[in-house]
């Protein structure tokens, strides 16, 4: 008899459950992609829902996930740090838009006992990453850090095993800069390397530059603050050695203003401007021009404007860096032209 | 006559359910290779039978062989194995046979719990702790005594093969020390105490009473350990350095199999990279069956000599 009542109970309980889901239902938002911008995603959802009330689901399942599951039209947004190619926007009919919504930089840190500040121009970085310059106290190594005692340990290059756009960020630098890394080696989120061992992950590769002495690699900028590394300052187009920070990653988007093109999907590595770091990256949410769903649109069309203006002052403290006034306007507007 | 027949039908109900039981496994297995056959077919006619013997992995390029990779999963594999089955049969022993105090109680619980360790713990601590704690004090070590032998060359690195391979048989370890131990425990005492009545010695015993009819028992558990070896990710790709290259030294980097796919399937984009990364997955199954096919023939032929459980 008890355990009938108890039974009843339960099944008013799910049933309860289900009307609820249901009710919510109708307001929830899917979306999946990159994993860089996950924590400021999750921060942006998590914010705008106590003002809200919209439910919001946010995969980071990767660039490239993210990609094809927009494309197959299985969520209401995707998200990627590497814009859809020509042929992938072809495969949606053109009906893409791409939302900046923060941005990120590179670091090169390393492990050198004793050497706090070292600084690199895109030529030694390259050579390094190609296995040319062996050595710590390689003659060009020393040439640009006068007064710093380099010692004679081998380098060792770490870099992503996995399939990243922080790889394709910084490869895509690399190709730009010199031509030897264009021709031997490419850009992409993943890359047949000429030197060095592979780490799965941002912490994989800030793993083995902690524990081997000697060892470079690049890692999202978060990671290097938060583990303490040691950040090199690498020379900017404008000839001045620059670190990566918050300020000068936003001002590589305001260096890149000029040659925005309308659809944003912009490389913003080796930017113009004194204070540009040049391995900067924009992370984007990818949307339908022309929504399915009137209700779902207009909802999404407010959270985009909402992270864009409200949302931007939680970037900082997740150490992204805000979209640039400039930039921030003419996304805005381009929001405002998605159709429900 | 009426309860016999009802028996009877009960019985053909209960055999053809347990057939269908049974026959999933198959079912399964078969399925499995004809969607990873159909995923991997753009990768197959773009590469051809180069998938397999080229050393070049370029998504870039387009360009795709497995060989440094399957050499990674067999080399790290088998490193794994000459560690970790004499430790755990070892440890087996002990437990089974020689020790009588309460002491072994508490060591096969323990034993037991490392088997439920997940595996990224495994690769975090081998990053960190593992791996120098090897390229600082175990490589120079085995270079000295044994390094006129090409693999024990070249510099010592915490991420390389031979860390891959002590990471595997700290996780395969448990797997062949727990199950071997069930199929000592499980020989007839009256085999022993035959052989005890003889006159044999202790080591005599266990060579005749317990290690002959266990045999095909233990074997099982390598098997057991092999697979879980060849097709461990996690705790590898962290220090096995993720360099596909072929190595005559087992301190220089490589890699996996499994680790590859697990590494570059998320952000795989284009049709015939995503298609590549599949016919990987497939070579790691054909891998997986031909290694345990060869070890089961190994079985057949040593079962077929002796009197075994």
């Amino acid at each position: 008899m008890l355990k009938s009542k108890m039974f009843k109970r339960l099944l008013t309980a799910c049933f309860g459950l289900f009307l609820l889901a249901g009710m919510s239902l109708a307001l929830t938002l899917n979306g999946a992609g990159a994993t860089f911008p996950y924590p400021i995603y999750s921060k942006w959802i998590y914010e705008y829902n106590k003002e809200t009330g919209v439910q919001i689901n946010y995969q980071s399942i990767g660039s490239g996930g993210g990609i094809s599951q927009f494309t197959a039209g299985t969520v209401d947004f995707g998200a990627s740090d590497a814009p859809m190619t020509n042929s992938e926007i072809a495969k949606v009919g053109g009906n893409v838009l791409h939302v900046p919504t923060v941005m990120g930089a590179v670091a090169i840190s390393y492990n050198l006992p004793g050497v706090s500040e070292l600084k690199l121009d895109a030529d030694v970085l390259a050579d390094i990453f190609l296995g040319k310059i062996k050595k710590w106290n390689d003659a060009t190594i020393v040439a640009l850090n006068p007064g710093v005692k380099l010692p004679e340990d081998d380098i060792l290059v770490a870099h992503r095993s996995d399939g990243s756009g922080t790889t394709s960020i910084f490869s895509s630098y690399l190709a730009k800069v010199s031509s030897d890394w264009a021709s031997q080696v490419g850009a992409g989120k993943a890359l047949s390397w000429p030197a060095g061992v592979g780490g799965k992950g941002n912490e994989g590769v800030t793993g083995i530059i902690k524990v081997n002495k000697g060892a470079i690699g690049y890692i999202e900028l978060s990671y290097a603050m938060s583990n303490n590394l040691p950040v090199i300052a690498l020379k900017n187009r404008a000839g001045k050695f620059v670190k990566p920070t918050i300020a000068s990653t936003s001002s590589a988007a305001a260096g890149a203003m000029k040659k925005m093109p309308a659809d944003f999907r912009v490389d913003i590595t080796n930017a113009a401007g004194v204070n540009s770091y040049p391995i900067s990256g924009l992370t984007w949410i990818l949307v339908q021009k022309q929504q399915r769903n009137a209700e779902k649109g207009k909802v999404l069309v407010d959270f985009l404007t909402w992270s864009l203006t409200t949302g931007q002052k939680f970037a900082e403290p997740l150490l992204y860096a805000p979209l640039p006034d400039s930039l921030q306007a003419k996304v805005l507007a381009a929001v405002k032209s998605v159709n429900y | 006559m009426m309860q016999i027949m009802m028996q009877r039908t009960g019985d053909a109900w209960f055999r053809t359910i347990t057939f269908l039981f049974a026959l999933s496994i198959p079912v399964l297995l078969l399925l499995l290779v004809i969607i990873l056959l159909g995923q991997a077919m753009p990768s197959i006619s773009h590469s051809g039978v180069g998938f397999i013997f080229s050393s070049s992995w370029d998504p870039v390029k387009e360009l795709f062989g497995a060989l440094p990779y399957i050499y990674g999963t067999l080399i790290s594999s088998l490193i794994a194995l000459i560690i970790a089955v004499p430790l755990g049969l070892g440890a087996a022993l002990y437990l089974a046979e020689v020790s009588r105090s309460k002491f072994k109680e508490y060591l096969a619980v323990m034993i037991e719990l490392l088997a439920a360790i997940p595996s990224i713990i495994y690769g975090l601590w081998g990053i960190f702790v593992l791996g120098p704690w090897l390229a600082n004090y175990v490589q120079p070590a085995l270079r000295s005594v044994l390094g006129f032998l090409p693999i024990f060359q070249g510099p010592a690195s915490g991420l390389s093969m031979f860390s891959g391979g002590v990471i595997l048989a700290i996780m395969i370890l448990p797997t062949i020390a727990a199950i071997s131990r069930e199929v000592f425990q499980s020989v007839p005492n009256i085999l022993k105490e035959s052989a005890l009545a003889l006159g044999a010695t202790r080591w005599e015993t266990i060579k005749l009473a317990v290690f002959g009819p266990a045999r095909s028992g233990i074997m099982g558990a390598i098997i057991l350990g092999l697979g879980r070896a060849l097709g461990e990710t996690m705790a590898v790709t962290m220090v096995i350095g993720n360099r596909p290259q072929i190595s005559a030294s087992i301190f220089a980097p490589a890699y996996t199999l499994a680790s590859v796919i697990a590494n570059e399937f998320a952000e795989a984009s284009s049709g015939v990279y995503v298609s590549a990364l599949v016919e990987l997955g497939l070579v790691l199954l054909f891998v997986t069956l031909i290694v345990n096919g060869l070890a089961r023939l190994l079985i057949w032929k040593t079962v077929g000599k002796s009197n075994t459980l």
